[in-house]
């Protein structure tokens, strides 16, 4: 395998409640490579974004637990302080394109302040430098310049959700975290929004993060998919095994879910919901949804890893 | 840049209280400057503070001169008439020096003045300089009056010289010299005016070498500048100019200690939360429950009544009140707002995020409440002075209203000495609550017109 880009290991974030402790995170693993496009699928509520909030050190007040080791290349970002982190680590090597993109954007700066902020912020640059930069972020993501002087209401969705983008890659951080980049746009943005982000993807050789639970826009993006499961990695493949052929049970009833153009299928659907995450069942978590479940599942199944270079967290999989 | 200030005019058109009170509000600030300029700071002070020689040329409790306008009878003015080439005639003799000074004015007013004095500023080394006083009325008569040697600094006052008086005694002495013989010899009338020109002539001799006299005469009338004066003769109008300065100051400074501090104070506690948030919120309450002006007394009473020492009780006390709780809960929700994440998530600094992010947000809801409270603070600095907390030394509007209200202004009639500061109290007031709710409804479309 190439490089490694990042390695998270054994990492827990808990979240305190009034009922208990919610295991958002709980142990998750995986690798990736320098110039890899990993898609992270799963449902509302498995747990992806506090996912990326443990990755990022973005943590809420009601923090319960939160352990593990994230190695950023050769630093393991876990272990540096608060401000160090601060200001070495965010932006800097991973920027974070936010869930809600579209109100991301500070209502009271104009657009062009705000995507060269983290200049600002991080290198110390004049603010005449940092425009110029901008300038160039907006090309790269097919804004036209003339709107770095506008106000963020004076944009579009589009041009906001590539506003935030251009706003991302501006300190050409070496990983960039995109949660959602195109849920609430209409298909057409869509897929203009994928498209950029292809175009960035092969002329900077730019390592993404995708967190969606729409596969099909991802589909053609992601070299890789890691799928969720109420707090847990249950598979991770390539991008073509996973959508032509996935393993675990929960991975293909998620791609059964996607309508096809051409084929008439009926559309699938899970029964039931994932499991409270304030207490998880114990043995595979997936058992009580799952359509394939037999003895072994009372138990929690580990990871498995395939000869051709697949884990699936199912005792199918033995 | 001129799109910018035409689309500026095009929104102040919308809104003809802004350009009213923005006109008041530069009408005081230039009177501010005006008044800093004319009477520099030391020189207001001790004309505020000022004994009986700093004010010995004006009345008593005079109105302003502009209230003639509204009598038919006009009140006679107060004037002053110096000594100088035009009307002095000198004579060098052997021995001695000789001038004559001719002080004429045309005296047509019904009632008479309330004094007349003359002044004498005299130079010499060893012999006093030798004075003669005469008289000359309309009618050609000529009353001689004082003669004699005269003090470095010496002052004659005509309306105690009862010499004058041993035809109409009793007459005041300035009154038998203004007054129509006929009307004086019937002891039980009133005595009239003979209008028409008088004059006073000061008949000097010197003996020494270079020795020289200024004289002065002065005519207290009923009325005196712009402003008029009060029980210590002062005039007005150095209280009025230097109050404005003042109370602008003042009104400024505390609505920037009180507003602006408790605004920031609500943002860092919101975004800091935990127990600092806590704390503001306990100071906050505790602040709230301690009584303003009794405190204010207890420091004016026993400590200092300076203005400044006050201002700063003002703000210490102002700044941990009920709007850190407003402002604490619209801040709770831009905290919130995914902007405030993003930009958490590209590093921002805390400061950053509190001054660039939630502050700039709702500066909006401070502008209107920061101007509105400019003419709270200028009311209360008024109202302590009332009370008797107003600054010892400076000339304020409060001090005005003070010293009428202890002088029975309104009682005995002097309605300027109370109208003046509050005037200019009200205009103050009106201009800033004009343009605080005209920027709350620029701010706030919601209170727009249709």
């Amino acid at each position: 395998m190439e490089e490694k880009l990042l390695q998270v290991k054994d990492l827990y974030l808990y979240f305190r409640t009034s009922q208990g402790a919610v295991q958002a995170v709980d142990g998750i693993n995986f690798e990736m490579a320098r110039d890899d496009a990993l898609a992270v699928i799963g449902e509302s509520g498995c747990g992806k974004t506090s996912l990326i909030r443990a990755i990022l050190r973005l943590l809420p007040r009601n923090v319960h637990t939160y352990k593990g080791s994230v190695v950023l290349l050769d630093t393991d970002v876990m272990k540096l302080s608060e401000e160090r982190f601060r200001t070495n680590v965010r932006w800097r090597r991973m920027s974070l394109v936010s869930q809600a993109a579209m109100n991301a954007l500070n209502p009271v700066i104009r657009v062009g302040d705000q995507v060269s902020e983290p200049l600002v912020v991080h290198q110390g640059l004049s603010k005449r430098d940092a425009l110029a930069q901008a300038a160039e972020v907006f090309r790269l993501v097919g804004v036209s310049t003339d709107f770095l002087s506008r106000y963020a209401f004076e944009l579009s969705g589009g041009m906001r959700q590539r506003a935030i983008i251009a706003m991302a890659l501006i300190t050409k951080p070496e990983l960039v975290i995109l949660d959602e980049p195109t849920s609430a746009l209409d298909m057409l943005t869509q897929a203009n929004i994928m498209n950029v982000l292809k175009g960035i993807k092969r002329d900077l050789q730019q390592s993404f993060i995708f967190i969606t639970h729409d596969v099909a826009t991802t589909s053609e993006l992601s070299d890789r998919g890691v799928v969720m499961y109420a707090g847990h990695i249950v598979e991770i493949s390539s991008a073509e095994q996973f959508y032509l052929n996935p393993f675990h049970p929960y991975s293909q009833k998620l791609m059964a879910s996607v309508p096809t153009l051409k084929v008439r299928k009926e559309l699938e659907f899970i029964p039931g919901q994932p499991p409270s995450l304030l207490n998880p069942p114990t043995g595979c978590r997936f058992a009580e949804r799952c359509h394939r479940r037999f003895d072994m599942c009372e138990q929690e199944p580990p990871m498995f890893a395939l000869e051709d270079g697949r884990q699936v967290k199912c005792w199918l999989y033995k | 840049m001129t799109k910018l200030l035409s689309s500026l005019f095009g929104t102040l058109k919308l809104y003809p209280t802004i350009i009213a009170s923005s006109v008041i509000i530069l009408g005081l600030v230039a009177l501010s400057i005006y008044a800093v300029v004319a009477i520099p700071y030391d020189k207001a002070v001790s004309l505020w503070r000022g004994a009986e020689e700093i004010w010995i040329d004006t009345p008593r409790y005079a109105a302003p001169e502009w209230t003639n306008l509204f009598r038919r009878d006009k009140l006679p003015l107060t004037f002053t008439l110096y000594s100088d080439s035009e009307n002095s005639v000198t004579t060098v003799g052997e021995n001695s020096t000789e001038t004559i000074t001719e002080f004429t004015f045309t005296y047509d007013y019904k009632t008479f003045p309330r004094e007349m004095n003359v002044f004498f500023d005299a130079q010499f080394d060893k012999r006093q300089p030798y004075i003669m006083i005469a008289w000359l009325t309309p009618d050609g008569r000529e009353v001689s009056m004082f003669r004699g040697g005269i003090r470095s600094s010496h002052r004659y006052p005509i309306s105690q010289d009862t010499s004058l008086t041993t035809h109409a005694p009793d007459q005041l002495p300035h009154v038998v010299l203004l007054a129509d013989p006929a009307s004086l010899k019937d002891a039980a009338a009133e005595p009239e005016v003979l209008p028409g020109e008088y004059t006073l002539r000061i008949r000097t001799l010197t003996f020494d070498e270079g020795s020289t006299v200024q004289s002065r005469f002065t005519v207290y009338g009923d009325v005196y500048g712009m402003a008029g004066t009060d029980h210590r003769r002062r005039d007005l109008m150095v209280a009025l100019l230097w109050g404005t300065p003042i109370a602008l100051l003042f009104g400024l400074f505390a609505t920037i200690g009180t507003s602006i501090l408790t605004f920031i104070i609500a943002a860092i506690g919101t975004w800091y939360g935990g127990w600092l948030d806590a704390a503001i919120q306990r100071i906050t309450e505790v602040n709230l429950m301690l009584p303003f002006l009794p405190i204010l007394i207890m420091v004016g009473t026993f400590y200092s009544r300076s203005i400044w020492l006050m201002l700063v009780v003002i703000i210490v006390l102002g700044i941990f009140t009920a709007a850190i709780k407003g402002y604490r809960a619209m801040f709770l929700q831009v905290k919130n707002s995914a902007y405030i994440e993003a930009a958490r998530a590209y590093g921002a600094s805390n400061m950053r995020i509190i001054f660039r992010y939630m502050i700039p947000k709702l500066v909006p809801v401070l502008v209107p409440t920061f101007v509105i409270g400019i003419p709270a603070f200028v009311f209360l600095e008024a109202s302590l002075a009332v009370i008797g907390l107003g600054d010892p030394i400076l000339p304020t509007w409060g001090k005005v209203l003070s010293d009428a209200y202890q002088g029975g202004a309104l009682y005995r009639g002097y309605y300027y000495w109370v109208l003046e500061p509050a005037v200019l109290l009200m205009a103050t007031g009106l201009a800033f609550a004009m343009l605080g709710f005209a920027l709350d409804r620029v701010f706030n479309p919601r209170l727009r017109g249709i």
